[in-house]
């Protein structure tokens, strides 16, 4: 009997109206938690019902407090009919039970129909007593923490990171059950919600429980995802990294002059500065230090263009594998035994994380990818997860052997996914290959004396690019050069990679969004005929792919990829691939050549002629693309090299000295690099058509960056607005002649015409960057083809502020001449920070208040003031009202009077302020971010993972605004119920926020339609960093506030 | 290639303003989007036509959904589904509030009823506000009417409560539902040179000073009403035209006192300006007061009949502010001889109803002056 779980159900709103006649609803509430129901009272005639009720008490097993979801149900009462259900509520309490994360929830839930949508809210309160359990064979794995987030979080430190989990579940699809036939939509609806909840549960504590076996606390970059399998079942299925973490004891502290170098330094590179450019060793930097910043800085990753896509079922093994590089000498051969036997006890050396602690990262290898075609109506025992497990162990497999042949023992930035089109599913794995420093895989003992010769021999900025692979032995044609940093060991000329950009590259200019689109027909077919001619197709679609991201690469003048992430969908009659990256110039490899078209048959001369035109136009974008994304990289080396000049920066320093040993051989190499051009032969129509369409991608407005990783090379100084988004489009093609470039130009139009219209709608946020752009296309018809985007826009400073340390110093005196202000104004900005999530309480309860206490404004007219001052207009009227209403007086001359008494005060106040007020607009504002991070603010507790899933069904489409208003409100109610999921967590924003499903499917002609939407994210409690050192002592109060709102709510 | 379905959400709701009047002015969404080409925004920002209708679509929706929110501004603040700053919740509030001087200068005064509504076409053609905004716009009086009619306390700050508007339109919706509820005729020909804050000055004196909330603000207080009472003994007025004796002796006292003052400021206006009518014009002003007199008193008495009630600006235009008019008077000798005129009475000996006199003069002189105008 290891838990208590209580429930406390406060009260109602906004609910509807269930009885016509009194236009009022008789609701009451029933809390059900595995096969326990609790009701409360029936709150008669009333909107707003007030239940109060007692705690209801489950005793449950901790394996069920993990599994269950704690189910609300709100209905309305009848005497003579049976009872109408309002809707319900899912509260996922796995939160609860670590530790660290939240201790309560409580708040305001939206009340959900599958039908309705959201109808009303009610208040609960949920807590759980756990009673320590000794039991060793037990089934449950409470205290294992769950983090979306691809890095290791914020405020803790990394002890070893033990690798690869996965786990998979199945089971029968409540839609495809006989009984779906009798029951109503409803029903089915929700036991499919409830199902789905259960599983990720079930799944979740499975994966908690090899956690545990592995000895780890904790699982990052945490992936769970749905497989609609239709008739064969539903599938739930999730990988995850294990990890061992450290709570940092001091969050705050990311100050300098700390006693505790090594922790400190961990933290900067995360926390603090997300930019590679200026990251410095930092004044205090003992040998340990320095070793960390260099270490990662050596890998450099590679990739041809045929070899990561490879799809070729033979593993290329043995090569490239234990032969070292010549320049690594010993220890690199050293270093790989050793990361190999840590890797090889494990059967899949795979990390979900994209980022990594300095110094994990020594080289890359390259993109690896494995797909393979699946009928699911081949599976012998439906019900069982065998067939899956042993289709995905295949690719797994298939993946690790890739990896091999790339010399490298491990796989990171991994990912799965499955794309279903009736019987058909291809799954899809890929990842970058790497190798890895040992330290972090097993007990930090190996931290020896290896780790630091390896660092003395690392140089800054160039490293984790340098080939890891054989030089005599290439698994793959490329050119090698010396790299262009160290000048000391091989880099490829091009590198793509799955994972973000390490924090310490060395990058020249800025990045950008870098996609590939891709359709082809394929006939209609059934099993198995259908199955091979989509595996056909698919080498010739990943050839192509990967032909037009490396053609567009070449086009920005940029030579690495980063983020990769290479999506085939099936549909009836078509395959999709759309390719999202980020390019950008890594300082490290050769300048990449251009694109040189040349033509089939030179003797026809208006040919000629159009050829040497589009060249002309090519060479022209080259140059444009060059400059507006400032890739004017140091043509330096040749001259540098032997002649020092005299340049301040002391870094460049250290690199010079480094390279001088080796410039004979750089230049020899740097005149091979150069040679190397493009040619893209022009012998077709298809090859005509792709030059074109390199040409039609169009760069976004100025003031507009775009990428699909966590941040952005080459901007650094952002600013605390962000906007997250998700836009949703569904084009419908003209069924005559669909060819395959009439398909490939619709969809490349969508696209293109999406992206147009993010950056027309958030032209307001100029200059802002679209980070993390995540496109997902799927085929939910015949002549469908839907586009789901989320990203976030973030601002950033115009004036590339490079001297961010200055004004942090200019602030920090600021702050110092301002501090007897600001010390008086903190109790008051904590006054207006209380106010409850909906800042303005309703205008009822002012009357009430002020009926009782018409007495004594005077010290609550004090913080009713200061609150009008920085927060807006409106709040200033409420404010009014407010006053009005306590002191209950006619007529407007008195009024004014008011308001002219209070507005001196508040402009003095106003005038006091040393940061604009914008910092009080957060008041009970939920952030959602598809970052790790926010900007500006720094992350200071964990709360747990929200993981949440809602069906929402229509049979009057028409009346909700066809299926853009019926998809457009349901995406604003799952919005809503993530925010109220985190308040009521007591968090104030959803990190590593990510939609990873949204089926949509419709039937016009009889008005209904259908949507299934699975999202997921960190809720994070965070603090801005200029509020930072004021709140820093008083950091509990800020924590809590979100209770007394519940509090204060209730009574 | 068509698109089926085209959708943006934002965690924080978006709201463009110019698209937001676009839609409060009810066109259409392709209207707004030409509205929107016209304004040159293609050219300022590179998009195209297709993305104009797309972000016109999505924002008409968002507002589309948010609409039945503004109906009870409160939801707004406390819903969870719309992520919105409160900065943009006011003006959304605000602006969804706000209403055109041309189309409450037509329903002021008439019953917010459906045989109104029907007539919105009309008022649509005539003023040229699109009927979508009209219907809009009469629906925010009815629902605000609806809400505060019966309600106890002071009408603006029942308004404001309930729908969260600024100061200046709460007052603005407290004159629009007195007058509605008091069917005050405001659309006669004459009446047409008066503007929308001409009333809602006039509205707000008779709130603070003729309605129940007046005498005493504790009880059930509605502001809405007139104070039934005081109209009653406003027929006791009627003395002051009726006796021939206070007659002459208050105009006595006006022409007296009123003489002497006059004759300073007119010396004091001939310095600016050249003494064109002052003098003559006295003589035939002399006799005035006798028939502006009865015109007010006139006017007090009869208030005790609903339809006179609905007439009381016809009245006080026809009995006071043409003849004043006519004769060219000054704004300035307008308020000259007001002010004596009500100030006077407290020297006649055998009137005794000062009080109520202050009541009903003190109101209509400050209504008589904003009405007295071109």
């Amino acid at each position: 009997m290891p838990g208590k779980l209580k429930v406390k159900i406060v009260a109602g709103r906004h609910l509807p109206v269930m009885d016509r006649a009194s236009d009022l609803t008789d609701a009451f509430v029933e809390v059900k938690f595995g096969n326990t129901t609790f009701k409360t009272d029936v709150y008669l005639k009333s909107l707003n019902p007030q239940w109060n009720s007692e705690w209801f008490k489950f005793e449950v097993d901790d394996e069920d407090l993990q599994d269950e979801p704690l189910q609300i149900t709100v209905l309305d009462h009848d005497t003579y009919s049976a009872n109408d259900a309002i809707g319900k509520v899912y509260i996922d309490i796995d939160p609860l039970l670590y530790s660290e994360a939240a201790t309560v929830i409580s708040g305001w839930f939206p009340i959900y129909d599958t039908i309705h949508g959201i109808r009303g809210e009610i208040n609960v309160i949920v807590k759980v007593d756990l009673f320590n359990d000794l039991n060793r064979f037990r089934q449950s794995s409470c205290g294992v923490k769950f983090f979306c987030t691809t890095s290791i979080p914020k405020c803790y430190r990394a002890v070893i990171i033990h690798g690869f989990v996965e786990e998979l579940v199945v089971n029968e699809d409540p839609e495809y059950q006989w009984i779906d036939r009798i029951r109503t939509p409803r029903a089915s609806n929700e036991a499919r919600q409830r199902l789905i909840s259960l599983m990720s549960g079930e799944l979740q504590r499975k994966i908690g429980l090899k956690v545990l076996e592995m000895r780890g606390n904790a699982v990052v970059g945490y992936l769970q995802c749905f497989d609609l399998e239709g008739e064969s079942g539903l599938v739930v299925r999730a990988i995850g990294t294990a990890c061992t973490l450290d709570k940092l004891s001091s969050p705050a502290a990311f100050l300098p002059a700390c006693n505790s170098p090594s922790k400190e330094m961990k933290e900067i590179p995360f926390n603090e500065d997300p930019n590679p450019n200026t990251h410095s060793s930092g004044p205090s930097t003992p040998l340990k230090n320095q070793t960390y910043s260099f270490s990662p800085s050596k890998s450099y990753s590679r990739q041809s263009s045929s070899s990561d896509t490879d799809l070729s079922l033979t593993p290329k093994t043995g090569m490239g594998s234990g032969s070292a590089g010549k320049e690594g000498g010993p220890f690199k051969a050293l270093l790989r035994q050793q990361t190999q036997s840590a890797l090889e006890q494990r059967e899949f050396p795979f990390f979900t994380l994209t980022a990594f602690p300095p110094g994990f990262l020594v080289h890359v290898g390259g993109v690896v990818s494995a797909r393979s075609v699946k009928l699911l109506d081949r599976i012998h025992n439906p019900d069982e997860p065998e067939t899956r497990d042993a289709w995905w162990a295949e690719i797994r497999q298939e993946i690790k052997s890739h990896a091999k042949a790339l010399g490298c023992h491990a796989v990171v930035g991994y990912s799965e996914s499955t794309s279903i089109c009736e019987e058909v599913c291809i799954l899809s794995a890929s990842g970058t290959a790497a190798v890895l420093n040992p330290r972090f895989l097993q007990d930090g003992t190996v931290e020896g004396c290896l780790e630091q010769r390896l660092e003395e021999n690392l140089p800054v900025g160039c490293g984790f690019c340098h080939i890891p692979y054989d030089e005599l032995n290439m698994p793959f044609p490329a050119h090698l050069t010396y790299c262009y940093n160290c000048r000391k060991q091989k880099v490829p000329d091009v590198l793509f990679t799955t994972i973000d950009l390490p924090t310490d590259a060395a990058v020249v200019g800025k990045g950008c969004l870098i996609q590939a689109r891709l359709c082809r027909l394929k006939k209609k077919a059934q099993a198995e005929a259908n199955a091979t001619a989509i595996s056909n197709l698919l080498p010739f679609m990943e050839y192509e792919v990967h032909t037009q991201l490396m053609n567009k690469l070449k086009l920005k003048g940029m030579n690495a990829l980063f983020g990769l992430r290479i999506q085939i969908t099936v549909g009836e009659n078509m395959l999709m691939g759309l390719a999202s990256a980020t390019g950008v110039y890594l300082a490290a490899l050769p300048t990449p050549g251009g694109i040189q078209i040349a033509g089939k048959t030179p003797n026809d001369g208006s040919y000629e002629q159009h050829i040497s035109h589009m060249q002309k136009k090519i060479n022209d974008t080259i140059a444009k693309n060059k400059e507006l994304y400032e890739i004017n990289p140091p043509e330096i080396s040749e001259e540098v090299i032997g002649s020092p000049i005299p340049e301040p920066r002391q870094r460049s320093r250290l690199l010079r000295s480094q390279s001088e040993s080796s410039d004979e051989v750089i230049e020899l190499d740097l005149s091979h690099g150069k040679k190397d051009a493009f040619v893209l032969e022009i012998d077709d129509t298809d090859a005509m058509e792709d030059v074109h369409s390199l040409l039609t991608d169009v760069p976004p407005p100025s003031g507009f960056y775009s990428c699909n990783t966590e941040i952005m090379p080459g901007i650094n100084n952002w600013t605390s607005e962000i906007q997250m988004f998700t836009s949703v489009r569904v084009i419908r093609l003209s069924s005559l002649n669909l060819t395959n470039q009439a398909l490939n130009k619709n969809f490349n139009d969508l696209c293109e015409n999406l992206l147009k219209s993010l950056y027309f709608k958030l032209r307001s946020m100029i200059p802002c960057c679209l980070c993390h752009v995540n496109f997902t296309v799927s085929l939910p018809e015949d002549e469908l083809i839907q586009v789901t985007v989320t990203a976030v826009a973030i601002t950033f400073d115009k004036n590339q502020a490079l001297q961010t340390i200055k004004t942090h110093v200019e602030k920090s005196l600021q702050r110092a001449s301002t501090d007897n202000e600001e010390l008086l104004q903190f109790p008051l900005e904590l006054c207006s920070d209380s106010l409850p999530p909906h800042p303005f309480p309703p205008a009822k309860e002012h009357l009430e208040s002020a009926s009782s206490n018409s007495g004594i404004p005077a010290a609550q007219r004090a913080t009713s003031v200061d609150y009008s001052s920085f927060a807006d207009r409106c709040s200033s009227w409420i404010e009014l009202i407010k006053l009005k209403a306590q002191t209950i007086r006619r007529g407007s001359i008195k009024t004014t009077v008011t308001v002219e008494k209070a507005s001196p005060v508040a402009e003095g106040n106003f005038r006091n302020r040393s940061a604009p007020p914008c910092a009080n607009s957060t008041v009970g504002v939920v952030k959602m971010t598809p970052l790790s991070f926010i900007p500006g603010a720094k992350i200071t507790k964990y709360l747990g993972i929200i993981n949440m899933f809602f069906i929402r069904e229509t049979t009057s489409l028409r009346e909700e605004g066809g299926v853009s208003g019926f998809l457009h409100a349901f995406i604003a109610e799952v919005f809503a119920m993530v925010r109220a999921h985190v308040a009521a967590l007591g968090g104030n924003a959803v990190v590593s926020y990510i939609m990873k499903q949204c089926v949509f499917m419709e039937n016009p002609n009889k008005n209904q339609a259908q949507c299934l939407i699975n999202v997921s994210g960190d809720a994070v409690v965070f603090v801005r960093e200029s509020d930072l050192e004021v709140i820093s002592t008083q950091q509990p109060t800020a924590n809590c506030q979100p209770l007394c709102t519940g509090g204060e709510v209730t009574t | 290639m068509t698109n089926e379905l085209d959708i943006f959400v934002g965690n924080t709701t978006l709201i463009d303003e110019d698209v937001y009047r676009l839609w409060l002015d009810g066109y259409s969404v392709s209207d707004a989007v030409a509205r929107r080409v016209r304004s040159g925004i293609l050219e300022q920002t590179g998009a195209t036509a297709a993305v104009l209708q797309s972000d016109t679509m999505d924002h008409y929706r968002t507002f589309h959904m948010l609409e039945r929110l503004l109906h009870a501004p409160p939801k707004l603040l406390h819903q969870l589904i719309f992520q919105i700053p409160p900065s943009r919740q006011a003006l959304l509030i605000e602006r969804y509030y706000a209403f055109d001087e041309a189309f409450v200068r037509e329903v002021l005064g008439k019953k917010l009823s459906k045989g109104t509504k029907k007539d919105l076409d009309d008022i649509s053609t005539k003023t040229g506000i699109t009927l979508k905004s009209c219907r809009r716009q009469f629906d925010n009086f009815k629902r605000v009417f609806k809400v505060v009619e019966e309600m106890r306390g002071s009408l603006v700050d029942n308004i404001q409560q309930h729908f969260l508007l600024s100061d200046r339109l709460s007052r603005d919706y407290a004159a629009i539902v007195f007058f509605a509820n008091n069917r005050f005729e405001t659309g006669k020909k004459k009446l047409q040179y008066l503007s929308f804050g001409d009333f809602a000055f006039c509205a707000e004196l008779m709130i603070q000073n003729w309605t129940l909330g007046a005498v005493d603000s504790q009880v059930d207080d509605m502001d809405v009403d007139l104070d039934k009472e005081f109209l009653q003994d406003l027929k006791e007025l009627k003395v002051l035209v009726a006796d021939k004796d206070l007659l002459d002796l208050h105009k006595s006292l006006v022409c007296t006192a009123l003489r002497g003052k006059l004759s300073v400021f007119s010396e004091m206006e001939a310095n600016f300006k050249p003494p064109a009518s002052g003098a003559e014009d006295r003589t035939p002003r002399i006799p005035a007061p006798q028939n502006l007199s009865r015109g007010l008193v006139n006017v007090a008495a009869k208030l005790i009949h609903n339809k006179d009630v609905r007439d009381l600006f016809v009245d006080l235009i026809e009995k006071f502010v043409e003849p004043c008019r006519s004769d060219h008077w000054p704004l300035n000798d307008v308020r000259l001889f007001l002010n004596q005129y009500s100030a006077s009475v407290h020297s006649l000996d055998g009137f005794r109803h000062q009080t109520l006199w202050d009541r009903y003069m003190g109101t209509l002189r400050g209504c008589l002056l904003r009405l007295y105008h071109d």
